[in-house]
């Protein structure tokens, strides 16, 4: 490939986000910004294999595409009197490197703000900080590549018309606003590696998209422990991605993992992020989950699980934060340590609503019921957990669960 | 930015306004909120309205009036009052609509402003 098209993908892949996030940061426009911004690509391919790679690449794509806007504004037939026009004029100019700043934070805050609906968040964001197309994101969330479209252009516009805030919420906001960016950052690695049975690479990527979210929001606020926890949390799982599957694509649980298989260098990054967060003595929800994949790494080192230490980090997470996946882990480190009848207790109070279709929750009472001694209800909710499961891999492995019986 | 705050209320608190004991609580109320707002001097427009059984509904169906005793809708809440006010972005309309008394056993309904359209150039 020559060298120009490899800049100019090089760029458009290392910084897109902040080329778009500077480019909206001020009209709140971002699909204008995102349409110059492939126009400046489509320009900068056709220029620089004739002239040269210019200096500061950045640069230049910013200056063509901010041309663009100004150009796009003025021709169209009907302004609105209160369209940017003037802000446009006032966009800093890149010329040097270091002139470029990084506004990708205040993007990341828009796109998971409260007035924008929850489950377009991290569609949102993976298309404005990272540049995936809307075909990618619609197929990794199950979604037709129009309908994401939809979504992703309504939800657009609604930062735009209603004039949603390009900015770092206050401190007394922030803790609240925060925990919204960490779960769209989180929910697309939760996508990533529910994926990753089924072998679909461009799912098992999005993890690492995650992780490069992750790595920004650490790097971006580095006081803010939850976003070292989360980084931490997701780290410690990609450590065991190659342990998670054998030779022919089986899952393997991480009880049964073979521990050399997992990174050393990303759990040991792990441990330093975790260690770093817990610095600032601020209680968190990615954190007491991060703390709970340290102690399982810790198996391999000290020969066993430290249930003790899994019980009480897991009954603080259901105290504090009590979501369904909490419970479920608090119910399965209480069988784990022969209090079946309290991990019951535990199950029966969740709403029925919650759990219905929830798989997780159909084998975290299976092995309840087995350890309560009813194998034939044990099996029953099995059974049920396998035809909720979507990957191959995870209902072949809950299927040798159910045969020995 | 220009937004407009839409208040409503159940009916309850539209009772409380002529209420011999819930009169000079529920006022109060909203005397503070709208001085606070009046101070910040974000207002461009606002006004109370009159209750839900003042409302009469009109509409013109096949160059006929029909004409409806009654709000357009039937619901559980209906507008007591709006407020346009001036301020830089949908984050800041939100924290007063938040700061409304309605807000907190009823619900603010924010939206922007269409801005003044200007005719095509020429």
């Amino acid at each position: 490939m020559d060298p120009a098209r490899l800049a100019a993908e090089r760029v458009a892949r290392g910084s897109y986000g902040r080329l778009v996030a500077l480019l909206a940061a001020r009209s709140r426009d971002i699909a204008s910004a995102e349409d110059a911004l492939a126009d400046a690509l489509v320009a900068a391919l056709r220029t620089w294999p004739e002239r040269g790679i210019p200096a500061n690449p950045d640069a230049w794509l910013l200056t063509a595409a901010r041309n663009r806007m100004r150009n796009a504004y003025r021709h169209r037939t009907i302004t609105v009197a209160a369209e940017p026009d003037l802000a446009l004029l006032h966009l800093p100019d890149g010329d040097e490197p270091q002139a470029i700043p990084d506004e990708r934070l205040k993007l990341m805050f828009v796109c998971a703000h409260p007035a924008i609906e929850a489950g377009i968040r991290t569609p949102l964001m993976l298309q404005t900080i990272l540049g995936l197309d809307a075909a990618r994101i619609g197929s990794t969330f199950l979604v037709s590549p129009a309908t994401m479209g939809q979504r992703l252009v309504r939800a657009k516009a609604k930062i735009k018309e209603a004039g949603l805030r390009f900015d770092i919420p206050s401190p007394a906001d922030m803790p609240g606003r925060l925990a919204e960016v960490l779960d769209a950052v989180y929910a697309a690695y939760g996508v990533g590696w529910d994926g990753h049975h089924g072998g679909d690479a461009g799912i098992r990527d999005l993890a690492q998209e995650a992780v490069f979210l992750g790595r920004l929001l650490v790097a971006l606020l580095p006081d803010e422990p939850e976003a070292k926890g989360l980084l931490a949390l997701m780290l410690y799982c990609e450590a065991r991605r190659e342990a998670r599957s054998d030779g022919e694509g089986r899952f393997i649980p991480l009880e049964r993992q073979d521990a050399r298989l997992w990174s050393r260098d990303l759990i040991i990054e792990a441990e330093a992020l975790l260690i770093a967060a817990s610095g600032f003595g601020r209680f968190g929800r990615y954190q007491c989950e991060a703390a709970i994949q340290s102690v399982h790494v810790q198996r391999p080192i000290t020969g066993r699980t430290d249930h003790h230490a899994l019980l009480t980090l897991y009954r603080l997470l259901a105290e504090r934060h009590p979501s369904i996946g909490a419970l479920l882990g608090y119910a399965a480190v209480l069988v784990e340590a022969g209090r079946a009848a309290e991990a019951m207790a535990l199950l029966d109070a969740l709403p029925a609503d919650d759990i219905r279709t929830h798989q997780p929750y159909w084998v975290t009472l299976a092995r309840t019921q087995d350890a309560l001694g009813l194998p034939e209800a044990a099996s029953a909710s099995l059974e049920t957990a396998i035809g909720l499961t979507g990957s191959d891999a995870v209902r072949a492995f809950l299927r040798t669960l159910l045969d020995p019986r | 930015m220009q937004y407009m705050l839409l208040l409503t209320e159940p009916e309850t608190e539209f009772a409380k306004r002529t209420h011999p004991e819930h009169a000079t609580e529920y006022w109060g109320g909203w005397r503070a909120f709208i001085d606070a707002i009046a101070q910040a001097g974000i207002i461009v427009n606002g006004d109370g309205l009159q209750g839900p059984h003042t409302a009469t509904t009109v509409r013109v169906r096949d160059g006929k009036r029909i004409v409806q005793d009654g709000p357009f809708a039937d619901t559980k809440e209906q507008l007591g009052g709006y407020f346009v006010i001036e301020v830089p972005d949908l984050d800041t309309a939100l924290e007063w609509a938040a700061r409304a008394p309605s807000a907190s056993y009823a619900s603010v309904e924010v939206r922007p402003v269409l801005p003044p359209m200007t005719p095509p150039a020429a």
